[in-house]
């Protein structure tokens, strides 16, 4: 682990930011580890769970913010589940995920691609088009070999729809991304 | 008894990917007699990526569908999908806060309530059509070894979810007894499937996916019952991509619960979609029909 080169560069207005955001107290964890033992993704995370509400807790945003571990939460929700102290991990995590984009620190560029393309597909067409979608990441990322091998059988089973939905009240969707761009410049 | 109207959000994916859930919900709930009422011109929740991006812009997306149910005269929400349903409901949690509340009707440029019930269709169904569904099966599934799979989010986070037993959920265990199916214990029946994760990094769901297969395959399951759209992509669509990754050899069906009421209560095969199915269920099936047959004969 390298965060011990990190611990000089404590951050309490972070610390402050992330429990305002989250709504959660951070000091009511005593690292009893239930989050990271429940955790299914731990072995792919670079900071287990558990060790990010520690880093937290010491305002090392750099760490925390730098890390994988925020993009590659499922969100399935055990931690948020399993905490004796009843912290909603989990909403932590969403919040962190927030906070490193803003602040351009993205450890998994893919992962905030797709969510992207995900979004744009939204924005466009009020319905996620599952093909449009697929292509913008491809577009973004240039994995042009993304899921190719089920678009077979997605297709033939009628799973994969070749033309978006736009729904009637589109302005109404795009007014809520446009204003939601203007709050946050 | 005066039957309840609902406003029923179907989700993106019941329009692609998880086309036969949403036919045979709708073909299970007018069995049943429960009045589902497609909220007009409905838009998508903003799943996953909303909320990993934005808090305010996940609940504004979710608060349009609200806004319009609010006009439709319905006693309450329902979806087949348990991702949107988180969504509904985690906005209408955070949306009891007066200054959210504000900020939600801000973006989204029309004032709301934020206050119909939202219920999983799973729910309405294991609270209210279980009591009469005994009296309406025709085929009953009996000798079929089934695992219950409910994925991460139906019952989670439980203080939002309000249903069932986070960590040994029962709901869709006893759904599928009354159907007369032999219901095996599972130990992974809530634990994550990588979502979509799918997408990105495909090493991680193979893995999850893959261990859910696996532990399915080894309590003796012919199949796996799901009641999510993400789950079952994950286990069906992906399956041959799990084997490939994992040298495993599964081959095993992987139904939504719906169509399995269907099935029971004799419902046609193509109204609850089960050619969509990617993993064939026809040799589960025959060989059930031909034990019952025996059975009976």
């Amino acid at each position: 682990m390298t965060t011990h080169a990190a611990l000089n560069d404590r951050d309490p207005s972070f610390v402050e930011e992330v429990q305002r955001a989250s709504e959660q107290n951070l000091s009511l964890c005593y690292q009893c580890g239930n989050c990271t033992a429940g955790c299914p993704l731990t072995f792919a995370y670079d900071l287990p769970v558990n060790k990010i509400i520690r880093l937290l807790q010491t305002g090392q945003k750099q760490a925390v913010l730098s890390s994988k571990a925020i993009w590659l939460c499922a969100s399935c929700e055990t931690c948020t589940t399993r905490c004796p102290n009843n912290i909603d991990v989990a909403r932590i995590m969403d919040t962190l995920r927030h906070m490193a984009r803003l602040e351009g620190l993205v450890a998994e560029p893919p992962v905030r691609a797709f969510w992207e393309s995900f979004l744009d597909s939204v924005r466009r067409h009020g319905r996620v088009f599952e093909l449009g979608c697929m292509a913008s990441y491809i577009g973004k990322t240039g994995k042009v070999f993304t899921d190719a091998d089920l678009a077979p059988t997605a297709l033939s089973k009628g799973k994969l729809p070749l033309r978006p939905h736009n729904i009637k009240g589109l302005d109404e969707i795009r007014g809520i991304f446009a204003r939601n761009q203007e709050r946050l410049a | 008894m005066n039957v309840p109207r609902l406003a029923y959000y179907p989700g993106c994916s019941g329009q692609g990917s998880s086309r036969e859930y949403d036919l045979s919900t709708r073909v299970m709930c007018a069995d049943m007699d429960l009045e589902l009422i497609d909220i007009p011109d409905w838009s998508c929740c903003g799943a996953t990526p909303a909320h990993a991006v934005d808090h305010l812009l996940s609940a504004s997306l979710v608060a349009r569908n609200m806004a319009i149910a609010e006009e439709m005269g319905v006693s309450g929400i329902v979806t087949p999908c348990p991702s949107c349903l988180k969504n509904f409901k985690s906005t209408q949690r955070r949306m009891r806060r007066p200054d959210f509340h504000a900020a939600v009707e801000k973006l989204l440029g029309r004032s709301l309530r934020a206050d119909l019930p939202v219920m999983s269709v799973l729910q309405v169904v294991a609270e209210q059509g279980v009591r009469t569904l005994p009296d309406r099966i025709k085929n009953p599934l009996t000798g079929l070894k089934v695992v219950p799979y409910y994925g991460c989010l139906m019952n989670r986070p439980p203080d939002v979810m309000a249903f069932d037993d986070p960590e040994n959920p029962m709901a869709l265990d006893n759904l599928l007894l009354a159907l007369g199916a032999e219901v095996l214990p599972f130990p992974l029946k809530v634990e994550c499937c990588g979502a979509s994760l799918g997408v990105t990094k495909r090493q991680i769901v193979m893995r999850l996916s893959g261990r859910i297969l696996d532990c399915a395959e080894t309590m003796g399951a012919q199949a796996v019952v799901t009641a999510c759209p993400m789950c079952q992509m994950n286990l069906d669509m992906r399956q041959a991509q799990v084997n490939r990754a994992n040298q495993s050899n599964h081959h095993i069906p992987v139904f939504y619960y719906s169509q399995l009421i269907g099935l029971a209560t004799g419902l046609d095969d193509r109204q609850i979609g089960l050619e969509r199915l990617c993993v064939s269920p026809r040799p589960v099936l025959a060989s059930l029909n031909g034990e019952n047959r025996e059975a009976r004969s």
